[in-house]
């Protein structure tokens, strides 16, 4: 790293005992500073690089940047863009509910929620998520109907299933019920890393176990666990645009693919379906930024950069110091000595 | 029934797999008494400790708290383990500080003894908000009340811990080696505490080796050493008269 580097040299630099050491009076040491001619050429020719590919995307008839303008704020892509949102956000505070559910049975000592919790990650963890929204389209087709009464008597009710349930809510079942498999272990991971004393001191205090849950452990876990929700809560954003496979197609890739389908400008209308995936993306690492402070109270700093996941690597832009990185460009994540 | 007994152990027992830990136990605590527990690492002495508030459940013997059974309720003769809700209610007059302190660390000083109140006794919050000021004043702390754990040097930390666990008007103090994991200038100040809420006339179980505290402050004397108490007694005369040799070799190392 570039700090350690300047100290030491400086240091370095008072090392032999001239005539000059003598007059240092204890006043702030003046160095001249390291240079780092290789880095710099390096930091250049990226820069070089970078600014030749915007120009000539810029200027590039494929891209058709007039057609991205036209269709960026077109209502059908809005209103998939809007679609796009739900599913993410409905199924994802399914799946965080499940999610908890499930870890919560896995860390049971009761040995039947513990192995249903674990088949249920085994089945929705071991298939991938385009086959199981495949599977949900077709429950209409498997499960005609359903019917909610007692066994061996005659149903209270039947519902057919293909109007209980239309291609969204499928769709959103679909993702949230994978997605809960991901979210059980994480949650899993994030209850064990809170100190066993935790518990105790709670228990003894005369603190039930769901005070104790809600109050204690779930609270402290939260700091562990929501960097990598916040990298499922993106994840998920994107997955939505596997939906088709239901299919349910006014999500926002779908919506953009099938316009393009009609209009023979495939390139633009994907631009414009990424532009959109990108601005969400963007008010989601914000939103995670705050929600990480919240819940770092009462360990020392507030979340820097470097330690923060790669989800979230570019979010400290907002609000919190990167000073280091203003002084030393190219100085970036693990970036070593020259 | 004794009603002047606050702790009564009758020949109690806990393993923990194959390995029995306390070996028929018989102890009484008398209402007011404060009684240290001392004896080398893994005699069952912090067990004991913990089976008294139900941490752990006793395997063999019964264990009364102010003349209540605890961890079973007895109903025509036959034990019937307690649900979580009635094991919670017996602890609340239990009040345990911890060799780690376990405070919890995403709570001010003042949220950590406030919680426990608000939300097992439902006291409205202005009113627990009093009562703790007032606690974290007698236990020296009162400019510290807004202070993160983490920001709290180790002997603080533990004294944030006695009054959270004294907001709960406790009948009965355990404390669990709650000197053993503070640097050596720390030890001082929280022993303080622990003197003045004896003098108060706290009931008080101590596991500790602090022999000094055990002379000046204890009305009794407990040495426990592979899960038997070896030897009981008067302080003084325990630590400066030992009768058995597994005592008097402890004390050498200790004193």
């Amino acid at each position: 790293m570039a700090r350690p580097v300047h100290i030491g040299s400086a240091v370095r630099s008072s090392v032999p005992p001239t005539e000059g050491s003598a007059s240092h009076d204890g006043r702030a040491i003046k160095a001249v500073r390291l240079r780092h001619p290789i880095r710099n050429i390096f930091a250049a020719i990226i820069v070089i690089f970078v600014a030749a590919f915007v120009y000539d995307a810029a200027l590039r008839p494929a891209f058709n940047w007039p057609a991205v303008g036209k269709y960026i704020f077109d209502r059908r892509i809005s209103e998939a863009a809007v679609n796009t949102l739900q599913l993410t956000v409905y199924s994802m505070v399914i799946a965080i509910v499940l999610g908890v559910v499930l870890a919560v049975m896995r860390l049971s000592p009761n040995p039947v929620f513990k192995s249903i919790s674990w088949f249920y990650l085994w089945v929705f963890r071991g298939t991938p998520v385009y086959v199981q929204l495949t599977f949900w389209g077709l429950l209409s087709v498997i499960y005609p109907v359903i019917n909610l009464g007692l066994p061996f008597l005659h149903p209270f009710i039947t519902l057919p299933t293909g109007d209980a349930l239309n291609v969204f809510q499928l769709a959103i079942i679909g993702l949230a019920l994978n997605e809960a498999a991901y979210l059980a272990e994480i949650v899993r991971a994030g209850i064990l890393s809170v100190d066993r004393g935790q518990e105790e001191a709670s228990t003894a205090l005369g603190m039930t176990w769901v005070q104790t849950m809600w109050r204690i452990i779930i609270p402290q876990s939260m700091r562990v666990i929501i960097p990598p929700i916040g990298n499922e809560v993106i994840s998920m954003l994107k997955t939505t645009s596997l939906v088709t496979a239901v299919p349910y197609s006014f999500d926002l890739f779908t919506r953009s693919r099938d316009i393009s389908a009609e209009t023979f400008n495939t390139i633009p209308l994907f631009l414009v379906a990424s532009l959109w995936y990108l601005a969400f993306t963007s008010i989601l690492m914000v939103g995670q930024y705050f929600l990480e402070k919240r819940f770092a109270r009462g360990v020392g700093a507030a979340p820097s950069e470097k330690r923060v996941t790669v989800a979230t690597g570019l979010v400290p832009v907002v609000g919190s110091p990167v000073e280091d990185t203003e002084t030393h460009p190219g100085d970036g994540r693990g970036g070593g000595t020259p | 029934m004794n009603d002047t007994l606050m702790v009564d152990a009758d020949r109690v027992s806990k393993s923990f797999g194959s390995n029995q830990v306390l070996k028929s136990i018989s102890l009484t605590v008398k209402r007011g008494e404060v009684m240290c527990l001392v004896g080398p690492s893994g005699s069952g002495k912090s067990t004991f400790l913990r089976c008294i508030n139900h941490l752990e459940t006793v395997d063999a013997g019964r264990l009364r708290v102010d003349g209540i059974l605890v961890g079973y309720r007895e109903k025509d003769q036959i034990l019937h383990e307690l649900k979580p809700r009635e094991a919670a209610l017996q602890r609340r007059d239990i009040g345990m500080v911890f060799q780690r302190f376990n405070l919890f660390p995403h709570m001010t000083a003042l949220e950590n003894v406030i919680e426990a109140p608000m939300r097992v006794k439902r006291v409205p919050k202005a009113m627990a908000v009093e009562r703790a000021r007032e606690l974290l004043a007698r236990v020296g702390l009162a400019e510290k009340a807004d202070a993160y754990p983490a920001h709290l040097s180790g002997g603080q930390q533990q004294r944030v811990a006695i009054a959270r666990a004294l907001a709960m008007d406790p009948k009965l103090m355990l404390f669990d080696e709650p000197t053993s994991a503070l640097d050596p200038e720390l030890v001082g100040e929280v022993l303080d505490v622990m003197k003045k809420l004896a003098q108060e006339g706290m009931t008080m179980i101590v596991v500790t080796h602090e022999m000094g505290f055990a002379r000046e402050v204890a009305d009794s004397l407990v040495f426990m050493d592979g899960g038997v108490v070896v030897e009981s007694g008067e302080p003084r005369e325990v630590l400066t008269n030992p009768q058995h040799e597994r005592t008097r070799s402890f004390l050498s190392k200790v004193l």
